[in-house]
């Protein structure tokens, strides 16, 4: 494909590479990153473009080496991100961690494949306790946007980025193989339309009239690092505000579908199925995972006569959905893994089999 | 003659004595008494001191400021 | 005559730079840590240049050279200096940037790191502190831990066969096209504390030229981790240390003419 000139607006790309354009528009100023397929588009992206457009973009020789330059640049002041996949997220938990700890933003996107181990390239979402609960050490969140198309790949950089600088907090954008490889029309937001943002607590050199600015994640007096920690559990609370999520069919639903990203998309063909079919189903997508739409889906918990989970793992986000039900209703899960991706007609299979399990034992009990 | 002195912060000192041996004019040894941590500290026990700054160069601390006679003075290395 | 009246009658000549802060060091009695520490802010007062100048921490001894330093700066997680001095040097490129890290820091857990960054020539100063020993977490074995050695991870003293020899990382990164300038240096004599401010301050000028990485190795001393006073470990880095660990330049710009 020939390369298109590149401020256009509507173009038909790959998630990758969507997500790369996006990036550039956001006012990146560094990106520190590794190859890793299935992402490894979003580095050579940033090698043809940033050259000629301005900015840093600098292959590392680790992932541990690239999470501790986004450290350094971010605490320099500068918009960074990095992107990985899986098995490179997990070298970076650590410096997430201390990324965390010392409050800096960055965006960091991984293009989750599936695991454990090497695991394969196909696409997964096996990563969702790693990016949600906290893959490093300590009590720290990551906010998390969880796109479900290549126009959220390209959306979700500015609203990452947004959110990191407007919380001071690491924002992760938890997508994968597939929608970082498949193609679609995305409308890429214009050029430097996301401000920038004053950052006083920067290192950029200790001028004559302040003291010296330090970015550490080191506090050695217990009562310090308690009083860093409450800080930060007052930011994630503050941050529950931001939650956004998608509901599709869900006011007269009866079963309601609960999934993320590409299961989403899966799951939106399965609810027509089951409309078709007389079963009024609908679907609740969290766009953000972290924060999680506990609320809206206690509220919906109790309207309806079950929710089905639908993920690409063991099942892990069930577990929130569980907590947030509250027991109100049953929230059953149907899962493939190790990069398996499941179709909208096992799925519905598993609404129908739900159903009809549901109303026997109403029937039974009457 | 007096070409030079030094003043010891006897509170900063630790007692590593690096600044004794380092002394071309043995001028300086460790107190009797001991500073607010329990060191002994090092002091002037000699008035031949030629304000070479030695002393200041290795002391770990930053405790020695170093005083020399204002004639033809060489600019400090 | 009391010395505090001579001292109007005489010249003050050597004093504490205001950019070391007003705390009083941790490091252990006789430590060269903050000898360091002291030169290093000492050129970056006289070179008149510390509201360009960040540095970057390691995790060890020195994990708080923050609470010294009086210059912007950020602590790294332990090996991860030069990658941390890098990302801030690559958005901030007309800054001064320094590494600081010992030896279980760069050439242990950070080789990684130490290898690419003067690979890639990056524009930062590497200070290197080589006690030979991990002193924060209580004397451990390092990578630059002389042969027969003892210490808490090798009490029967350090066994070639078993763990290797002395890692020489600064010959090592010197081979490194990258590499500009790569001297070592030590801070047990006046002497040498001498030299080793002059090393400083050429790594800082040739920053300024962007012509790729400094690294300034100190072999240094770690009386507690050693069991040793601090005068007795000046006989034990010139006799036993220097043997493995020669002090001079490794590699100088071609054209020497700063």
């Amino acid at each position: 494909m020939e390369q298109k000139n590149n401020n256009e607006d509507v173009r038909l790309m790959k998630g990758n590479e969507a997500l790369a354009e996006a990036a550039i528009r956001a006012g990146m100023d560094a990106y520190f990153g590794y190859p890793i397929t299935p992402q490894s588009e979003i580095l050579e992206y940033f090698t043809r473009e940033i050259p000629n457009r301005g900015g840093v973009v600098l292959q590392a020789e680790s992932e541990v080496a690239s999470i501790n330059m986004i450290y350094g640049a971010a605490g320099a002041g500068a918009r960074v991100m990095t992107s990985s996949s899986s098995p490179g997220i997990s070298l970076m938990q650590e410096g997430l961690s201390y990324i965390a700890s010392a409050q800096l933003p960055c965006l960091v996107v991984n293009v989750v494949r599936g695991g454990p181990g090497l695991g394969t390239i196909q696409p997964s979402q096996g990563d969702y306790f790693q990016s949600v609960k906290g893959g490093g050490h300590g009590d720290y969140h990551l906010i998390v946007l969880a796109p479900a198309s290549v126009q959220e790949m390209a959306d979700h950089v500015f609203e990452g980025f947004r959110l990191a600088e407007k919380y001071n907090n690491p924002a992760m954008i938890l997508t994968d193989g597939a929608l970082g490889q498949m193609m679609e029309k995305v409308v890429l937001p214009p050029e430097g339309s996301l401000p920038k943002v004053e950052k006083p607590w920067a290192t950029t050199g200790k001028l004559k009239d302040r003291k010296a600015n330090i970015i550490t994640s080191l506090f050695i007096q217990p009562e310090k690092m308690e009083q860093i920690n409450l800080d930060l559990q007052a930011k994630y609370k503050a941050l529950q505000k931001e939650v956004r999520f998608e509901k599709i069919g869900c006011d007269d639903a009866e079963v309601i579908l609960v999934a993320f990203g590409l299961s989403a998309r899966i799951c939106q063909k399965a609810v027509d199925l089951a409309r078709e079919k007389g079963i009024r189903a609908g679907l609740l997508r969290p766009i953000t995972l972290y924060p999680f739409p506990t609320d809206e889906l206690r509220r919906l918990s109790e309207k309806v006569d079950f929710m089905l989970v639908v993920e690409m793992n063991a099942g892990q986000m069930v577990e929130d959905v569980r907590l947030a039900s509250m027991g109100r209703c049953p929230v059953h899960f149907k899962g493939r893994m190790g990069g398996m991706i499941p179709n909208p007609e096992e799925i519905f299979a598993e609404i129908e089999a739900l159903h009809e399990k549901q109303s026997a034992s109403f029937v039974k009990e009457a | 003659m007096i070409r030079g002195t030094v003043i010891i912060d006897k509170d900063l000192c630790k007692g590593c004595e690096l600044c004794i041996v380092a002394c071309p004019q043995t001028s300086l040894a460790l107190s009797k008494s001991i500073n607010v941590s329990g060191y002994r500290f090092a002091e002037l026990v000699e008035t031949n001191c030629t304000g070479c700054v030695n002393c200041a160069l290795v002391c770990p601390e930053v405790a020695i400021k170093v005083y020399r006679k204002a004639k033809g003075t060489k600019k400090v290395v | 005559m009391e010395t505090e009246e001579l001292t109007n009658e005489l010249e003050l000549v050597y004093s504490k730079p205001e950019t070391l802060k007003d705390v009083p060091f941790h490091y252990c009695p006789g430590c060269s840590h903050s000898v360091a520490h002291r030169v290093i802010m000492e050129v970056v007062q006289e070179l008149g240049i510390q509201e360009e100048t960040i540095g970057v921490a390691p995790v060890g001894c020195s994990v708080f050279a923050y609470h010294y330093m009086n210059v912007d700066m950020q602590q790294a997680a332990h090996g991860r200096a030069s990658a941390v001095a890098t990302g801030i040097k690559r958005v901030l490129p007309d800054k001064y940037v320094f590494s600081y890290q010992g030896d279980g820091d760069l050439a242990a857990i950070g080789t990684a790191e130490t290898i690419h960054t003067v690979n890639r020539g990056e524009n930062i100063l590497m200070v290197f502190i080589n006690n030979g020993i991990y002193g924060m977490t209580g004397g451990q074995m390092a990578p630059t831990s002389l042969p027969g050695q003892i210490t808490s991870t090798s009490p029967y003293g350090r066994d070639t066969a078993d763990v290797g020899f002395p890692l020489k990382i600064t010959e090592l990164v010197a081979m490194l096209p990258g590499a500009l300038y790569v001297s070592r240096h030590a801070v047990h004599t006046p002497n040498a504390v001498r030299k080793f401010k002059k090393a400083i301050t050429k790594s800082f000028e040739y920053q300024k030229q962007k012509r790729g990485t400094c690294f300034i190795e100190v072999v240094s001393n770690c009386p507690s981790g050693w069991k040793m006073t601090p005068v007795d470990t000046i006989k034990y880095i010139e006799e036993v240390m220097f043997p493995s660990y020669p002090l001079g330049d490794i590699k100088v710009p071609k054209d020497e003419n700063i």
